[in-house]
């Protein structure tokens, strides 16, 4: 439906005529990405009855994956969680679903994220830091002891050593009696936004694409109701990229990840269901609500026409969503609530599937349990006080939103013609674009902070001095050698001769073009540490250095 | 009486350990440089015997320590042993991160000139830089 010209004149008019009568405060009236926004929008913006804004639950699922959205069923509830060793990291996970999380989420050590082992030489002082340390199958175990994983769903962040920690999540089902098939959660898995933005790698991006591959296939015929990658925008947004850069890069990687499937001789629509996304949710939050709208409106359209895709499903973006770690302060840390609120609503009214919040205390440390007890009852007071799960996509039709939305649409696709240009992503990243792009806006936004065209409440105004420090969570130097000694017990334990057999196994296959998962998960069963099966393919892909630009 | 010497500061900014967040370091590498000095960033992923032979080899007169990792209080006390081991008692070691404040008086006391934590200025960090490495310069003179 045209715009009336009426419509156009009134707005035209009442630019020139009424707004230009008041003058305008000295500020940046753009997003935090630079992203210029007029003083009004109106109808002349966008048409509300556009079938490209359509309905929720059909292509192309601008306002939502499903029809229901919120009123058929929440976001999941999933705290990402993980410090010290795998008895610290299963009480934490119990405390949390104690107090109503409805998902688990785990966050592994530096160490295991980087494919050592707790007793390597470069583990030393990292073990247990930023993550829970898992070395094997035996630590998987405990890690979720007392945790019926039929009947929980569990988000693993880890990349380059994913299928690893995969083997390990599915035979600790096994061995609760719980089939493969039957295992819901995700893996995170994605690889390029690593060689992009989280840097945590083991290989070279060739095999590295090769073993993700590997799990999509596997895991479409193995585990149906499992996500196999998780691509990611959080970290590419943490390292510093616009909302833009971040909604681009993320849907280019995904658009790769199918692309090397489809060649591999999958169907599109066998393993592209189960393809999930994982978005930053930040401070600006018309910005953000517009990103996941235009997310998924792109990834409906390129699944359908570029890709081929028949069913619905393949077509139907639905995605986990963090509050901004890199959008806390240390200062003023009670502030953190609220920026977390405001995040944690954006996510909500764009839709998310899953989320988490961060807690107050999480710029300098991991979170205490009142800290993390207050950012999950912020999930469920926006979940039951605040009325926004009534109505599916309650921003819908705003003329604000839709105009962002396409706007954000725009950006992206002009984001993938450039990396088309180069290529493709993989030879983009090989050439450092996305790497590039990331480091200017992130310079470019350090700068507005510190010319203060851009303020951070307690950092850059309204500060506090004499503030007192915020009690964080310390963790203890001593989990360190219990991860060791944990080591060293399942060494001791496993039988040598068969862990030595299954590693020369996974090195054999590593040499063909077999699927890994089976060899694998063998050398799981058999006591392989992650480390001991990582150095094997090392031998056969080799490692990784990157060439950094700043 | 100090030579009016042409050479710029010489400012390695390293990552120690296995962190992976880079976000900060290549911002301060990068207003370092913007200010005139002679930037080496090493990457990420360096021992800190790497980071040592780095500083000792580029002849550097200061480093920046990023990292967020919580793994400060074994790598940085490690870089700061390195260099005094082979002699290197004048390089400014400043470090910047997810640094808890009742870690910093320890390493201030192992010789680490200042922390920088999340908030902190680039001009502040600049600053701070350029004067303290001006301040070995004259005094090698």
């Amino acid at each position: 439906m045209a715009v009336e010209p009426g419509a156009k004149r009134r707005a035209h008019q009442w630019r020139e005529e009424v707004y230009s009568q008041q003058g305008e405060r000295d500020a940046e009236f753009s997003t935090m990405s630079g992203h210029p926004i007029e003083p009004l929008y109106t109808a002349e913006d966008t048409a509300a009855d556009d079938e490209r804004i359509g309905y929720p639950g059909e292509y192309p699922f601008t306002r939502g994956p499903y029809p229901s959205m919120y009123r058929g069923r929440l976001w999941t509830m999933r705290q990402f969680a993980g410090f010290g060793t795998v008895e610290e990291t299963n009480e934490r996970f119990h405390y949390l679903l104690d107090h109503g999380q409805t998902g688990l989420s785990t966050a592994f050590d530096m160490p295991t994220l980087m494919g050592y082992d707790s007793d390597h030489h470069r583990s030393l002082g990292e073990v247990g830091r930023e993550g829970v340390a898992v070395d094997s199958l035996d630590d998987m175990e405990q890690l979720f002891a007392g945790i019926p994983l039929g009947g929980v769903t569990t988000s693993m962040t880890i990349n380059a050593p994913a299928a690893i920690l995969l083997a390990f999540y599915v035979l600790v089902a096994e061995e609760q009696g719980i089939p493969a098939e039957k295992l819901g959660g995700t893996i995170q898995t994605d690889i390029l936004k690593e060689y992009i933005a989280q840097k945590e790698w083991c290989f070279p991006i060739e095999p590295a694409m090769r073993l993700v591959t590997d799990m999509i296939e596997w895991c479409s015929q193995k585990m149906p109701r499992w996500h196999p990658v998780s691509i990611s925008g959080y970290h590419i947004r943490e390292a510093g990229s616009t909302a833009q850069q971040e909604l681009a890069f993320t849907l280019k990687d995904g658009f790769t990840y199918v692309e090397r499937a489809i060649e591999r001789g999958l169907d599109v629509d066998d393993f592209a269901p189960r393809l999930s996304f994982f978005f930053n949710a930040h401070i600006d939050f018309f910005e953000e609500i517009a990103k996941y709208r235009a997310a998924r409106r792109i990834w409906a359209r390129e699944m359908r026409d570029t890709y081929g895709a028949k069913r619905e499903e393949s077509m139907r973006l639905r995605f986990h969503a963090q509050t901004a770690g890199v959008s806390l302060t240390a200062q003023q840390p009670l502030n953190n609530v609220v920026r977390t609120s405001l995040e944690a609503l954006a996510a909500v009214l764009g839709g998310t599937q899953s989320l988490h919040t961060n807690s107050f205390d999480e710029a300098l440390a991991l979170p205490t349990e009142e800290a993390v007890r207050v950012a999950l009852r912020t999930q469920q007071i926006i979940a039951t006080e605040s009325g926004v799960t009534n109505t599916a996509d309650p921003l819908g039709g705003s003329y604000f939103v839709e105009k962002l939305t396409d706007e954000m649409e725009q950006a992206a696709y002009g984001y993938f013609a450039r990396i088309d240009e180069l290529g493709g992503m993989v030879e983009a990243i090989r050439r450092n674009f996305p790497q590039r792009e990331i480091a200017d806006s992130a310079f470019t936004y350090q700068r507005e902070l510190d010319e203060r065209k851009r303020i951070v409440v307690g950092v850059n105004d309204f500060i506090q001095d004499g503030e007192e420090p915020t009690p964080i969570l310390k963790i203890d130097a001593a989990l360190e050698q219990k991860q060791v000694d944990r080591l060293q017990a399942t060494k001791a334990r496993r039988d040598g001769a068969a862990v030595e057999r299954a590693l020369a196994e996974l090195k054999r296959a590593a040499a063909t073009e077999e699927n890994l998962m089976p060899s694998i998960i063998e050398a799981a069963r058999a006591r392989a540490t992650e480390g001991e099966m990582i150095v094997a393919m090392q031998e056969v892909f080799g490692t990784y250095t990157e060439s950094p630009v700043f | 009486m100090a030579t009016a010497t042409a050479r710029k500061i010489r400012v390695v900014v390293a990552k120690p350990g296995l962190d992976g967040h880079d976000r900060g370091a290549k911002i301060i590498a990068r207003a370092l440089r913007d200010a005139g000095m002679e930037v080496i960033y090493t990457g990420l992923h360096q021992t800190p015997e790497q980071i040592a032979e780095t500083v000792i080899q580029e002849d550097a007169d200061a480093v920046g320590l990023s990292i967020l990792s919580g793994a400060h209080m074994t790598l940085v006390p490690r870089v700061v042993a390195l260099l005094a081991e082979q002699g290197v008692d004048d390089v400014l070691v400043t470090v910047g991160g997810t640094i808890p404040a009742d870690d910093i008086p320890e390493l201030k006391k192992l010789g680490v000139a200042e922390v920088f934590t999340p908030g902190a200025g680039t001009d502040d960090i600049v600053d701070f830089i350029r004067a303290g490495a001006a301040e070995r310069h004259q005094n090698t003179d």
